[in-house]
Order: structure tokens, then C-alpha cells, then sequence
């Protein structure tokens, strides 16, 4: 034991034990994380007489001790001195079991059933079973929910007559007063039903199965289409007609749309168990009304399962199926009436061109393609743009082209910046689609006129979006049709797009390779250390630092150095710091990401809140030097809030602050 | 100020009565006495023989040396029709000094599902939570009594910055959900938020440190040659209330209604113009099933006054507007609720209009029977009981203070017309019972068509005395002894809230800052 190594080892322990009752709750959560230490320390004889029964009882403690606790149970067999006593663990996952908070109680479940495993068969009698039967009979429901998850991995190994109590006990709780009950009943019942034997799975199961499925409650009806996937999957084909189907059916005409809903969702898993002749009777024309369902969530739903569904119908009748049935639903949702079941079939449509080959999408398919492409909704555009690649595939992109080309300039433009952004993402992938000439011809002047968006945002993906164009086209193709114009930028008057070049430079540094970089951007980065704005100057330095790499010695060594050190010795402090950054070599800040956001309140003078921040004059003075955009508050307020251009986006809603020395005040909470 | 230790200042005041009932008050002075207890956990220690009130004070650090003395007050009375006894407290002269004597009215009342428990909310965003004794005790009237549990502080008043707003900290609805482990749930709403409570025993607490003794102080480390696991001991009972979720940023108008589903997991709340459903488990994001805004703010004509699910049907929940109408939704048709199923509306009586018909036609409050079959509504004047199968006409009508319909005109001058009563079934759906102005309130036998007025005052109930019946009669009437004029009632004296027992005849009367539990002690012709 560690009592006897002395006091010097003897110290870090006991302020661990200590520390779990701390009133610190982060304390408390160190230290449970570290209860394996604990353990080790006290020996396996006092973990199972004297830590144990402290731990069971302490279910008083917040959700996420708890949580901690009921995790670190799970791995504890060998803290306890191995699988023979493995059963001292389950009185304080009992006791976890039986908290109200969801969380806490599912791991102490999971923990559970990853002992359960360590027990013998034996062990598994005496101590295991009778505890799930406890809980199985709980006065409150949370125990008994705990217990449903349970069944499953004791069934398997204990013997006959406990079986049979098990099933009881399990046929109980799916009749249990309470709906939360049977919900977690519902939710097991697939994972029940496959340890069961195949006689007991038609006999006990199946009953079960029908009536959660006419459950009064709509959530456990629900549930009930999960299990229904797991039990067709294990009876025999010619059981699945009279035993699950009219289950079924009856669910995807539940009069409660959650519940066709959950139909529409599980349509896949659903076809796939019930196989090919079902799928052809039944689920064809449940999936019919399914996409012309009064809800439009179940619609979307369904739409969204379109590809799939058709994808999963035997070979032999596919194409006709899709023909007769799914398509003439297909054209009327195009044109449905609400945007999400738009936008979701416009996000799988494309893929039906695969299956239906050349001749049916040019005459069926490409009329919706196209109607789609000019839809209201930028969403419905971007999601046919976005699949492009399922239809080149098929027909080859120029049938499209012609309206593809109006889309995309529309959304390019359009008002809202999200959506000129999602555009942007899709350029790489659109132009390597298209070709280069088609590219250069129509699609270039968008990407550069991006390059001077007044959202950062969207200046930052299209510097991106250079990078990748670059590498899909080639260095010689940037020399040509790029770098030339970004490099005019710098002469901008607007200090901003100024910036966007020495990004854009970061950015394709590497891609255009040493020869270019050294020749072509290398002096105009330099020439810009002269700029009169501060912030150019100390991106200046950060660009140095960034393209050196890509450099060679020689240019480092005379052109590079001598402006770093010029700007080491700037008047602005920033700039000094970048630049003598730039000359030690050393990365400090993170690239801007959008992680580092941050969402600040306003507030007014008097009551003190963690979210706010609280600047001295001296710091205010400091931040008015660099790239302010607006500020709110002034010196007079005990918090102000400003807008720092660099290196993030500023929504005018909510302020974006992306100034990373003072991201540490925002940490306090 | 959340970080407030209710502190038991004044001595038990033994009473006259046989009953050791105590009024203790609270007082906090937060920046001084900011003991070690983690932020938002309140706790009231219960004393054995002794029902200890302890009332939190907030006061803010502007005014942290001024004391505060509470003005609640809570009688609780035993009550039949025929022999009523009551318990009263008697209250400091210094609560007429009470900083903000508003912030003590009851704006809530509400039993939990067994009845064991009993939840009032009042103005200045406190909970107070009775807990029923056992029966069978040897004081002989102790059975059934309802003594302080627990009080914590729910809300707190904030302020919107972007709207610049202020949100009341005033508790608006309370709502038990129905229990789930040894502990209890509630929750607890102001306009804006929707707060998840945890109300939960301790009898035992951990002792024995490695490094330093029970005062805390640290042991000499030479000392400590072994390692002691901390033990768990027995101690006083302790009640702990703690916040479980927050449900915040949902609600562009003041929210007045929240119900809990019977399946749950899910519960509603409803604001002026919006009902949105939440999963109790998930506090970011909520669903809007009914929205009534109109695209222009302008043509605004009703507004949702109360909200309330069917007691065992997960799908169906009924919504009142200012219009008078009530309105049933199935959340299984669609998702967005905003076409009703069923349209419960009274015609008109055009003889009957007048400039005040619209505003004494909202309705204040909504309930579903017990049985899920009737919808109880009450209005200005009256309080109705509908079917769910008829939607026509109301069932019944009951007038509950129809001598008011001439004086309507003053009571709009005094914004009284404006208040909204509350109203309650009893356990087995045979009586209703809503409240009234001169801290009367009003039962009616659906059976018998009987009604009677009772009046909830200290001075009138004599502790464990039979409540007399009152009457009001119109001006100019002949009078009987003891009946009281219309022009005599105190409006502001008005019984708003209400709860009956959801199994025995035990109500609870919110009468501004008081809390009056009456309870049937023998078989009455009214029950």
C-alpha cells in the first residue's frame, strides 16, 4: 500500500481525495477524472471497501461529475482487483442509474453492460441479474428506463429459467404506466430482439412490437418504426407479411405526422430489411404517399430518400418502378410550395440520372435540373450546383451549361453573403467540371470580383478558392490569368484590398512554386512595407514569414531580411512585433479561423458580466490605432465594444472580435 | 443576488394556538454573508415540531446594509363549509416598512401531481414551496398541513439591452412535472425565461479530509502517514434546489402560459402572439406551433391568453385568445398548429354589446378537466364549461360576480377590468371554483348547480372556524345581515390565483400577499 512510501508520495493522493469533496466543482472533476490514481494508491482491498461505498453515495454531485464517475466505472474491473470482483462495481452504477439527467444515466448504462461482459456466468446470476431486476421494479421510472438497456446483454448468458424472467420482466416495462418508460422499452426492443431466440422473437416480440406501435403516445409510436428495421432483418421472408407489415403500414399512415415521418426516415434501413418483393408491393406505394404527404416535414423527409429508395429496387423492374411511380411525384414536388422539400430533392435528384442513364435524364430529368436551377430559393440552386458532378457523369455538363451559367452568376451576386459564399466553395469543383476555356471565359471575372466583396468573408474564400483553382490548373495558367490581377490590386487606393493581395499571395505562394513567387509577388510584397497604413506593413511581416518557405536562400538572405528588419524598427508597435516575429521565425498567432469568433454583449455601465469586456483607456488608445471599424461606449463607459477588421468577418448584428491578444478577456467565464 | 443564505433571525413565536408555527424572516445581506454555498443552491433547513418559515430578501449591493423584512404571509386553514379552523400568524408591525412590498404578492399557485407538494411564485421572482405533513402525527389538526419546504429564488429582474427593455423578475406560471425520481421537478417561468428546477433531500454529507481537520484547518503534513477516504454521515435533513435547464431567447412577447406534455419529454409555452414546444432535455432550441402575428403589426386583433395540453392526449392542446374563442390543435396534422381542429366560440348576443363586451370577453384562463373531456374558461364576468364534442355554445355558464356589469365603467377607469382570474377544477370534475374582488371567491357545484362565496381575510376566518358564506347584493336591494353592497367591495383586494388538491378537497387562495389553504374537514353537501 502507499502508506508505506512515505509522506512525499503520500501528498498528491490525499489532496486527490480531498478534492473530491471540494467545493470547486472543477476540483471535484480533476479529481474523479484522476480516480484510477486513487485507486492504485489505496489498493484494490480499500477501493472496494472504502472508496466504493463512498462513491455510491455520492450521487448528490452536479450532472458532470456524475457523468465522470459513471465513465470511469466502466474501465475500473482491474482497480477492483479483476473480473472477481468486478460485481463490487455495480452498486454505485446502480445508483447512477437511477439520476434523473439522461446523460448521466446512459453512461452509467453503458458502463453496465462493458462490466457485464467481465462477469462470469456465475457472477453474472448472482450479482448482475438480480440488480437489473431491481431496477426493472423501481419505484421511479428513471430506473426502470436504466433496465431496458440492460436485457440485451445479460440474456445471452444466463440460463433458462432466468431467460425467462428476463423476457417477464421486459414484457412488463413495455406495458409500464409512464411514457418515458416505454419509450426506452421501444428504443431497445430491436437490440432485444436480436439476442432473443427466433421462436421467442415471434411469440414474445412480435406482440410487443404491435402494441408499442399502436402506442396512445406518439413518441413511443414512433420508436416503435426503429425496432421494426431490426425485426424484419431477423424473421424469415415468408413471417415478414403477416407479422410485421401490417405494423407497418399502419405506421406509415400513423394519423400523427412525427410518425411518418420517422417512416420517411428510416425508408432505407426499412426497404433494405424487408427486401426486394415487399418493397415492390408495399413500400412503393407507401413511399408515393409519403412524398405527397399533407406535412411538409415529412415530404422533405422523403425527399430526401428519393436516390436511395430508387438505388435499392431490384434491378429488374428499377426503371419502370422509377418511371411509373416515383417520377410523376418527383415533378410535383419541384415545384412544392414550401422550400425545405425544394431544397431537400434538389440535393439527391441529381443522382437519379446515374441510375435512369442517358436517354430518360435527357428527357425526363434535365427538365426538372433546369427548373430547379432558376428556383426562388438559393438554397434549391446551390444543392443542384453543388451535384453537378452525378450528371456530368451521365450527359456530360454542356447540356446544362447553358442555364447553369445564369444560376451561378445570379447566386454570385446575390444579396445575402452566405450564399455567395456557398457558391464560392463550389468553384473549385465547378470549374474542374467545366474545362478551363469555359472557365476562363465566363467564370474568372467572378472569382476576381470577389477578391474586393465588402464582407471579409467572402475576400478570405476566394483567396481560398484561388489556391485551389491554382492547383487544379497549374502554375502556368495562374502566371497568366491570376497573378497579374492580383498583384494590381496592391495599387488600390482601398487599404483593404491592398491586404486581399498580400493574402491572396499566402495563399498561392506555394502552389505557383519558387520561380514565381520569387519573381512576380516577392517584389510587390516588398514594395509594400512602405504603405502608409499600419496594418498593411505588419501583413507585410506576417506574409514574409508566411511565403519564406517557398523562397530561396539567396532573396531571403538580401531582399527579404533587410525590409523585415526595417520594419522591426517601425513606429507602430504591431508592426514591430510582426516583424521581429517574421525574423525569429516563430508562428505565434493561430491562421485566422472562424473558431476564434466570438460573440460579445454590450453593456452598460454598473453591473459587471463575465460576457463583456473591460479595456483600460490605455488599451482603447492601442486598438484606435489599428483597424477599427466602429466602436461602441468610449472612455467614458467602463466597456466598449469595437470592430477589428483582421482576420475574421464582422456581422453587423452581433460583433465579431477576432483581436487575438484580447481573446483572454473574453475567456473569464 | 442570487448568492443569498436565508438566515432565521427572530426567535420562534410560539402562538396562541396549539401549533408550533413559526414566522422567521429572512433577511440577506449578500456581499456580507456570501457563504461558501455554491451559486445557485438555496437551502432551507426544516426543522423538527417547528414549521419554520424562511423567506429570502434579495437586496441589491446598492442597498446592502438596509434590512428587509418579507411580508408573506401564509396562513393555512382548515376549512369544511360547516366547521372551518384556521391557523394565523401574526406579522410583524415592520411589514408595513417593507422596501418593495409589491415584490411579496402571489403571482402563482400550483399543487404538484400527488398534492404532497404546493408552489406559489410571487412579484419578486421567489418560489416558496409547501410540503404537506404526514398524517397521523399526535397533534391532532397537524394532519394535512402545508408547511414551508423550501424557498429559493427563481428569477432575478433583467435587463434587454438591445430592446431596452426590463424583464420583471415576477414568477408568471409554475408548472410540476410529474416525479420522476426521489426528487422533484418543476418549472418556473417569468415573461421571458423558462427556468428547470431540481428540488431535492440531503440527510447525509461526507466527512473526514487527508490534509486538514473538519474546521478546515491544514494538518501538520508529518501527521499524515495514511490515506482516509471520506465517509459519509448522517445530518439534518436538507433541502436543496438547484437549476437544472435554462430556456431562454424563445419569447418575443411575455410568456403567460407553459404546460407540461403528457408524454414527458416535451412541454409548451405561450406568449402573447407565439406557443412554442420544447424537449425538456434540449434548452437551445425550441419549435413555434402556433403563431398568430400578422405580417402587419397593425392589424393586430387578439392575442393568446392562455395555453394548456389535454391531460393524457400528446397530441391535442387547447389555446385561448382575447376574443373569447378558444381553440383546440392536433400536433399530429401538421406540424405548424396554426389551423385548429376545433373552434370553440359563443355567439354574440347583439342586444347584449356594449363598448366593454370585447374586453369582459377574453378569456383569463383555460383549463382541461381532469378527465380530459371538459375545457373550463373564465372571462371577466363569467366562468364557462365547455365540451370538447360541442363547440358551439358552453356547456355551462357560470356568472361569478354578475353585479359588476353596471359598474363596468369605473372598473375600466381603474384598469380593474383588465385583471385576469384564474380558475380550477376540483379532483373528480363536479366543482369549479375562480376568485373575485373583496378577497371573495366563488366554488360552483355542477351537480347541484349550488354556488357559494367565501371570503379568504384574516380578519373574517377565524383560525379552524367555519368560512361563513357571503353575499353580495346589487345596489338598492333589500340586504340581509351580513350581505355586502356592490359599492362597498375593496377592488383591491382580488383573489387572482387558485389551485385545488388534484385528488382532495384542499385548495390554495392567492390573495394578494397572502396564501390561505383551506381544507374540507367533513363531508359537506357542496363536496
Amino acid at each position: 500500500m502507499a502508506g508505506a512510501d512515505g509522506d512525499d508520495s503520500l501528498y498528491p493522493i490525499a489532496v486527490l481525495i480531498d478534492e473530491l469533496r471540494n467545493e470547486d466543482v472543477q476540483l471535484r472533476l480533476n479529481s474523479i477524472k484522476k480516480l484510477s490514481t486513487i485507486a492504485l494508491a489505496l489498493g484494490v482491498e480499500r477501493t472496494r471497501t472504502e472508496l466504493l461505498p463512498f462513491l455510491t453515495d455520492t450521487i448528490y454531485d452536479e450532472d458532470e461529475v456524475l457523468l465522470a464517475l459513471a465513465e470511469q466505472l466502466g474501465n475500473f474491473t482491474m482497480l477492483v482487483g479483476g473480473p472477481e470482483y468486478v460485481h463490487c462495481l455495480l452498486p454505485p452504477l446502480e445508483s447512477l442509474a437511477t439520476v434523473e439527467e439522461t446523460v448521466v444515466r446512459d453512461k452509467a448504462v453503458e458502463s453496465l453492460r462493458k462490466i457485464s461482459q467481465e462477469h462470469s456466468p456465475v457472477d453474472l446470476e448472482v450479482h448482475f441479474e438480480p440488480l437489473v431486476k431491481r431496477l426493472a421494479s423501481g419505484d421511479w421510472f428513471t430506473s426502470r428506463t436504466s433496465a431496458c438497456g440492460l436485457f440485451s446483454v445479460c440474456y445471452p448468458r444466463v440460463s433458462s429459467t432466468v431467460k425467462a424472467e428476463i423476457r417477464q420482466h421486459f414484457r412488463t416495462l413495455c406495458s409500464d404506466d409512464t411514457p418515458m418508460v416505454r419509450r426506452a422499452a421501444a428504443s431497445k426492443l430491436g437490440e432485444f430482439a436480436k439476442v432473443l431466440e427466433l421462436d421467442y422473437v415471434k411469440s414474445d416480440i412480435i406482440s410487443l412490437f404491435t402494441a408499442l406501435a399502436s402506442d396512445e403516445q406518439d413518441s413511443v409510436r414512433l420508436l416503435a418504426v426503429e425496432a421494426c428495421v431490426s425485426i424484419a432483418t431477423l424473421l424469415p421472408q415468408e413471417d415478414l407479411e403477416t407479422l410485421v407489415m401490417p405494423t407497418l403500414r399502419q405506421a406509415a399512415e400513423d394519423k400523427s405526422w412525427r410518425v411518418r415521418y420517422m417512416v420517411a426516415d428510416k425508408f432505407s434501413e426499412l426497404q433494405k430489411a424487408v427486401g426486394p418483393e415487399i418493397t415492390k408491393n408495399d413500400l412503393v406505394p407507401a413511399f408515393q404517399n409519403l412524398l405527397k404527404d399533407c406535412e411538409a416535414e415529412v415530404r422533405a423527409a422523403a425527399a430526401n430518400k428519393v436516390k436511395e429508395f430508387c438505388e435499392n429496387l431490384p434491378e429488374d423492374s428499377r426503371e419502370q418502378i422509377i418511371m411509373t411511380h416515383i417520377l410523376p411525384c418527383v415533378k410535383e414536388l419541384v415545384s412544392d410550395t414550401n422550400q425545405h422539400v425544394k431544397s431537400a430533392l434538389a440535393s439527391v435528384i441529381m443522382g437519379l440520372s446515374t441510375i435512369l442513364g442517358k436517354d430518360n435524364t435527357v428527357e425526363h430529368l434535365l427538365p426538372l435540373f433546369l427548373a430547379q436551377l432558376k428556383d426562388e430559393c438559393p438554397e434549391v440552386r446551390l444543392n443542384i450546383i453543388s451535384n453537378l458532378d452525378c450528371v456530368n457523369e451521365v450527359i456530360g455538363i454542356r447540356q446544362l451549361s447553358q442555364s447553369l451559367l445564369p444560376a451561378i452568376v445570379e447566386l454570385a451576386e446575390d444579396a445575402k453573403w452566405r450564399v455567395r459564399l456557398a457558391i464560392i466553395e463550389y468553384m473549385p469543383l465547378l470549374a474542374g467540371q467545366l474545362g478551363v476555356e469555359f472557365f476562363d471565359e465566363k467564370l474568372n471575372t467572378l472569382c476576381m470580383a470577389w477578391l474586393i466583396d465588402h464582407v471579409y468573408a467572402i475576400r478570405e474564400a476566394a483567396t481560398c478558392n484561388l489556391m485551389k483553382l491554382v492547383e487544379k490548373f497549374g502554375a502556368e495558367w495562374a502566371q497568366n490569368t491570376i497573378v497579374p490581377k492580383v498583384l494590381g490590386m496592391a495599387n488600390d487606393p482601398n487599404y483593404l484590398h491592398r491586404m486581399t493581395t498580400l493574402f491572396c499571395i499566402n495563399a498561392l505562394s506555394e502552389a505557383c512554386g519558387q520561380d514565381i513567387t520569387t519573381k512576380q509577388m516577392l517584389p510587390v510584397v516588398l514594395k509594400m512595407s512602405n504603405d502608409q497604413v499600419a496594418n498593411v506593413r505588419f501583413n507585410v511581416a506576417k506574409s514574409l514569414q508566411k511565403i519564406g518557405p517557398v523562397l530561396d536562400s539567396n532573396a531571403l538572405q538580401s531582399e527579404v531580411k533587410p525590409v523585415l528588419e526595417k520594419l522591426a524598427t517601425d513606429t507602430d508597435m504591431d508592426v514591430k512585433y510582426f516583424a521581429q516575429e517574421a525574423i525569429s521565425g516563430k508562428l505565434v498567432f493561430p491562421p485566422p479561423a472562424a473558431e476564434t469568433s466570438l460573440y460579445v454583449r454590450f453593456y452598460r455601465s454598473g453591473k459587471p458580466d463575465d460576457h463583456a469586456v473591460f479595456l483600460s483607456s490605455s488599451t482603447v488608445l492601442s486598438l484606435a490605432l489599428h483597424n477599427v471599424l466602429w466602436c461602441w461606449g468610449g472612455y467614458g463607459w467602463d466597456c466598449i465594444i469595437v470592430g477589428l477588421e483582421w482576420g475574421g468577418p464582422v456581422f453587423p448584428s452581433n460583433l465579431v472580435f477576432f483581436f487575438p491578444p484580447l481573446v483572454q478577456y473574453f475567456f473569464l467565464k | 443576488m442570487s448568492l443569498s443564505w436565508c438566515v432565521c433571525l427572530s426567535s420562534h413565536v410560539s402562538l396562541s394556538l396549539p401549533h408550533y408555527s413559526c414566522l422567521s424572516l429572512g433577511v440577506s445581506v449578500s456581499p456580507l454573508m456570501s457563504l461558501p454555498l455554491s451559486l445557485y443552491t438555496h437551502v432551507s433547513l426544516s426543522l423538527p415540531l417547528f414549521s419554520c418559515f424562511s423567506l429570502g430578501v434579495s437586496v441589491s449591493p446598492l442597498m446592502s446594509l438596509s434590512l428587509s423584512l418579507s411580508s408573506h404571509v401564509y396562513l393555512s386553514v382548515c376549512l369544511s363549509l360547516l366547521s372551518c379552523l384556521s391557523l394565523g400568524v401574526s406579522v410583524s408591525p415592520l411589514m408595513s416598512l417593507s422596501l418593495s412590498p409589491t415584490a411579496d404578492i402571489i403571482s402563482t399557485v400550483e399543487f404538484n401531481h400527488t398534492g404532497e407538494l404546493l408552489a406559489t411564485g410571487d412579484k419578486g421572482g421567489r418560489v416558496v414551496i409547501f410540503q404537506r405533513e404526514p398524517e397521523g402525527k399526535t397533534e391532532p389538526f397537524s394532519q394535512g398541513e402545508y408547511n414551508v419546504y423550501s424557498t429559493f429564488q427563481s428569477h432575478e429582474p433583467e435587463f434587454d439591452y438591445l430592446k431596452s427593455l426590463e424583464i420583471e423578475e415576477k414568477i408568471n406560471k409554475i408548472r410540476w412535472l410529474p416525479q420522476q425520481n426521489a426528487a422533484h421537478f418543476l418549472l418556473s417561468t417569468n415573461d421571458k425565461t423558462i427556468k428547470l428546477w431540481k428540488v431535492s433531500e440531503r440527510d447525509k454529507r461526507p466527512e473526514g479530509y487527508n490534509l486538514k481537520d473538519e474546521e478546515g484547518r491544514i494538518k501538520d503534513i508529518s501527521t499524515v502517514t495514511s490515506l482516509q477516504v471520506p465517509v459519509l454521515m448522517p445530518m439534518d435533513l436538507m433541502v436543496e434546489v438547484s437549476p437544472r435547464r435554462v430556456f431562454a431567447n424563445a419569447h418575443t412577447y411575455h410568456v403567460n402560459s407553459i404546460s407540461v406534455n403528457s408524454d414527458c419529454e416535451t412541454y409548451l409555452s405561450a406568449d402573447d402572439l407565439r406557443i412554442n414546444l420544447w424537449h425538456l432535455g434540449i434548452t437551445d432550441r425550441s419549435f413555434n406551433i402556433v403563431d398568430i402575428k400578422p405580417a402587419n403589426m397593425e392589424d393586430l386583433t387578439e392575442v393568446i391568453t392562455a395555453a394548456e395540453f389535454h391531460p393524457f392526449h400528446c397530441n391535442l392542446f387547447v389555446y385561448s385568445s382575447s376574443k373569447g374563442t378558444l381553440r383546440l390543435c392536433d400536433m399530429r396534422e401538421q406540424a405548424l398548429c396554426d389551423k385548429h381542429s376545433k373552434l370553440f366560440e359563443e355567439p354574440e348576443d347583439p342586444s347584449a354589446r356594449s363598448f366593454f363586451s370585447e374586453i369582459i370577453s377574453s378569456v383569463s384562463d383555460v383549463k382541461f378537466s381532469h378527465s380530459g373531456r371538459y375545457l373550463l374558461t373564465r372571462d371577466y364576468l363569467t366562468a364557462k364549461v365547455w365540451d370538447l364534442n360541442m363547440e358551439n355554445k358552453p356547456l355551462e355558464t357560470y356568472q361569478v360576480h354578475d353585479y359588476l356589469r353596471s359598474k363596468l365603467c369605473s372598473l375600466y377607469e381603474n384598469d380593474c377590468i383588465f385583471d385576469k382570474f384564474e380558475c380550477a377544477w376540483n379532483g373528480s370534475d363536479s366543482v369549479i371554483m375562480t376568485g373575485a374582488y373583496n378577497n371573495f371567491f366563488r366554488m360552483f357545484d355542477r351537480n347541484t348547480k349550488r354556488d357559494v362565496t367565501l371570503e379568504a381575510s384574516r380578519e373574517s376566518s377565524k383560525p379552524r372556524a367555519v368560512l361563513k358564506p357571503r353575499r353580495v347584493c346589487a345596489a338598492g336591494s333589500k340586504r340581509r345581515k351580513d350581505d355586502i353592497s356592490v359599492d362597498s367591495l375593496d377592488f383591491s383586494k382580488k383573489i387572482l390565483h387558485t389551485a385545488w388538491h388534484p385528488a382532495e378537497n384542499i385548495i390554495a387562495i392567492a390573495a394578494t400577499n397572502n396564501l390561505y389553504i383551506f381544507q374540507d374537514k367533513l363531508n359537506s353537501e357542496m363536496h
